[in-house]
């Protein structure tokens, strides 16, 4: 008993302020592009040619975020000069339009559609799919169940069961193998219910993109309501997200 | 010429002095590997222009590599040797070709063969997953059937669990996966070469670190390319820290399957400080975009270094304070001991690796055995306890922990600087054969690349330790309460994407 009490005092509390205090992430992670559009069009080809995942779109001079995983070759290639990577994590988009940017995304709390607001604001139950990635999008959602995020606090939760849920939140390119089982997961939620793509796999395809034993895209099986790139997402980004959407 | 070739861990080797053995002499040659107690790294198959052929990566305290032209069908390994039984069903899978006399000849992961020959399970494929699949049964009044799966309560990974049970006790468990299979090898065959590392870095994403530097040792075997000093520290830090951020999840996790939960929401968070800690190293939390071939794309100045050596310097205690917690209450020894126990000659039939090998008293760590990066210079770890239960995997994890933390700490003081990077155009080596292993956080995990005679990659062939070790958890459940399966799974916690592949 005074082993549990000790470790309470030692652990304290710690959950975060967010978003009523901005988090600052190290300089090292990579958030929000910031596109320089006025860069010379060799450099940018340069780019978009080495570019792995062929999110560059060198014509209109920005990046997919549905297919961009973040790497940060574009960065170090043009030396800062064509891509810099913000440490704003801030990115989930309601259209998936507004993801290919410049740096610029529509605030997602203006874009969220309001009956959803009015229906789940106080109290969102998802059920998490896990299709086909790589299990790194999951382990990033999980971690918002920790108590430094807490995500309880909002009145979100992840829950066990399709039936009791309000809406799917979907990881992973969505493999062959798993199609039969996210669409029936889907249509044992109850409707209304609102559909989320989180992860470059889910969006796009991600890593696996072009694979023949993937769908590849969520939107094409399921209308999507509220994307959240990453690969995966950074918690906050998530937490972003489901706040400005739904809140 | 030997029927056996040695090669080294990350060494290129021109694929015309591997052998190629008749088949009947192969087959012998492998079982008697499996008998004198070595263990299968890779066995699977290949197409060489019409041929289809079959290699085999073997280990005592040295690598091998041997092959031969596959025939069709042919006579099962596995039913002398159970060290082969994962291996035959791939190639069956793969390759269509068929291991005559396999006592468990099921699909794998559910997809058409490369080969366009006739399906080995009778599968067209028109049907969904899985297909054409006997499930193991048991028969008897008292005898009923739990089926789990494929979408779990949680935010897991999909898979399909199927206990034989009498009341509470579980007889048989049959784990059949393949829902998260999205065609990597294939990929990686296919793709151009700017897109590898990604894929790699995606097989199994809590294991980023260990496939991504299999790979990028391989291509570097191939390319030639030189890694300097610094950025083998880098990445051998890199690893370590991913060892000790999942061993803390899973210990946490486990306390929350005992229903002692303080520890839970404890390592839930402390977890989260180690992934920011690779977060300061590279800018992911999971390492994403730090190992390419060649070296790292970060450096680790003064500054990196001084943050990491705080932030342990503070974690450390408070990791060990949770541990004290978790391992000294009576409630969780209780349901630790003796539950879930794989013993030790099953454990070496069915070659388990990683964590669950070393609780079962097989010692095999790659770093040791075949070190890469920076562990020839590194101390070992001795796990002291060795009984294969859900407490010898909990405790060798702890041990692992404290040791990680050690070479971190061992590899911070040094102060080598890594030289910054830039991308070069990998051009392989024609006819070449790379085989690379190094010990994720799970165990073994082995990439292996073989080129044609332009260098480009033939085949790409990837194992994670859970190739091995999904066996050992249907093993584990043997007789065990069904209510128990929760803490013996995640004991393990195995990969479905990276067995899925
Ligand atoms: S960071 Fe994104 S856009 Fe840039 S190279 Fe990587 S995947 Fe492409
Ligand atoms: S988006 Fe990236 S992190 Fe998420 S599942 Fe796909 S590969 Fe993994």
């Amino acid at each position: 008993m005074l082993k549990v009490l000790k470790n309470r005092l030692e652990q304290g509390h710690r959950t975060s302020r967010y978003p009523k205090e901005q988090i600052h992430l190290y300089k090292r992670f990579r958030g929000l592009p910031k596109v320089n559009s006025s860069c010379r069009a060799e450099l940018v080809q340069q780019c978009a040619a080495a570019c792995p995942q062929d999110a560059i779109m060198a014509d209109a001079c920005r990046i997919d975020l549905g297919r961009c995983v973040f790497c940060g070759l574009c960065e170090t290639l043009s030396a800062g000069e064509f891509v810099t990577f913000s440490q704003n994590f801030e990115m989930g988009t309601a259209q998936r339009n507004d993801l290919f940017t410049s740096g610029d995304l529509p605030a997602l709390a203006d874009h969220a559609q309001k009956h959803f607001k009015k229906l789940f604001g106080r109290s969102l139950q998802l059920r998490q799919i896990s299709a086909a990635g790589c299990n790194a999008c999951e382990a990033d959602t999980n971690v918002l169940n920790t108590p430094f995020f807490d995500l309880s606090r909002f009145g979100i939760q992840f829950v066990a069961s399709p039936r009791h849920a309000d809406g799917i939140h979907v990881t992973g390119p969505i493999s062959e193998n798993m199609r039969a089982a996210t669409l029936e997961t889907f249509a044992a939620v109850p409707s209304p219910k609102v559909v989320i793509a989180s992860g470059a796999c889910a969006i796009s395809g991600g890593p696996f993109h072009g694979s023949e034993d993937i769908v590849g895209d969520l939107n094409s099986i399921i209308p999507v309501d509220l994307y959240i790139p990453g690969c995966p997402p950074h918690p906050l980004t998530t937490l972003h997200a489901l706040l400005n959407y739904f809140k | 010429m030997d029927k056996l070739l040695h090669i080294r861990n990350g060494e290129k080797v021109n694929r015309a002095e591997i052998p190629c053995l008749p088949f009947s002499q192969f087959r012998q040659t492998l079982l008697d590997f499996a008998e004198e107690g070595g263990q299968v790294v890779q066995f699977f198959a290949y197409q060489e222009s019409d041929a289809v052929k079959l290699l085999a990566v073997l280990r005592s305290d040295r690598l091998f590599v041997t092959g031969c032209e596959a025939p069709q069908s042919f006579d099962s390994l596995t039913a002398v040797s159970e060290k082969f039984h994962m291996f035959e069903r791939e190639i069956g899978e793969q390759y269509g070709l068929k291991a005559e006399g396999h006592p468990w000849l099921k699909m794998v992961r559910y997809h058409k063969n490369y080969s366009g020959t006739a399906d080995v399970f009778g599968n067209d494929y028109s049907q969904d997953i899985p297909g054409n699949y006997p499930y193991f049964t048991v028969e008897g009044e008292t005898v009923h059937e739990v089926a789990v799966g494929p979408v779990h309560a949680g935010i897991i990974e999909p898979g399909h669990f199927r206990f034989q049970c009498c009341g509470e006790r579980v007889f048989h468990l049959e784990i059949q996966l393949g829902y998260q299979h999205r065609g990597v090898e294939k990929l990686l065959q296919s793709v151009p070469l700017k897109r590898l590392p990604i894929i790699a870095e995606t097989i199994a994403g809590d294991t980023t670190i260990g496939h991504g530097l299999c790979q990028a040792q391989a291509l570097e075997a191939l390319a030639d390319l030189q890694v300097d000093d610094g950025a083998r520290v880098v990445r051998t830090i890199a690893l370590e820290l991913e060892r000790i951020a999942n061993h803390i999840g899973d210990l946490g996790a486990l306390s929350l399957d005992v229903a002692f939960n303080p520890p839970a929401a404890y390592f839930g968070r402390i977890r989260g400080e180690y992934l920011n800690l690779s977060q300061i190293l590279g800018g992911s939390r999971f390492g994403r975009g730090l190992v390419r071939p060649g070296g790292v794309t970060h450096v680790m100045g003064e500054e990196q270094r001084r943050l990491l050596s705080d932030k342990l310097a503070e974690l450390t205690p408070e990791v060990e304070h949770v541990n004290e917690l978790i391992f000294g209450s009576p409630s969780v020894q209780a349901r630790f001991d003796n539950t879930g126990t794989v013993r030790r000659q099953d454990a070496e039939k069915i070659g388990l690796v990683g964590y669950a090998g070393r609780a079962s008293g097989l010692a095999y760590d790659a770093r040791v055995s075949f070190p890469s990066e920076c562990y020839a210079e590194l101390p070992a770890n001795r796990n002291l306890k060795t009984e294969g239960d859900v407490c010898s995997r909990a405790t060798v994890r702890r041990e692992e922990i404290m040791h990680s933390t050690g070479l971190i700490n061992l590899l911070l003081a040094r102060s080598q600087e890594a030289k910054s990077y830039t991308p070069e155009e990998l051009n392989l080596a024609p006819q070449s054969l790379v085989v690379t292993l190094n010990e994720g956080w799970r165990g073994e995990v082995s990439h292996c690349i073989l080129t044609d005679d332009q260098g480009k990659i033939m085949r790409y062939k990837v194992k994670d330790p859970s190739f091995h070790n999904w066996t050992g958890l249907a093993l584990a459940l043997r007789d065990e309460g069904i209510s128990d399966f929760p803490l013996c799974n995640k004991s393990f916690n195995l990969s479905y994407c990276g067995f899925d592949l």
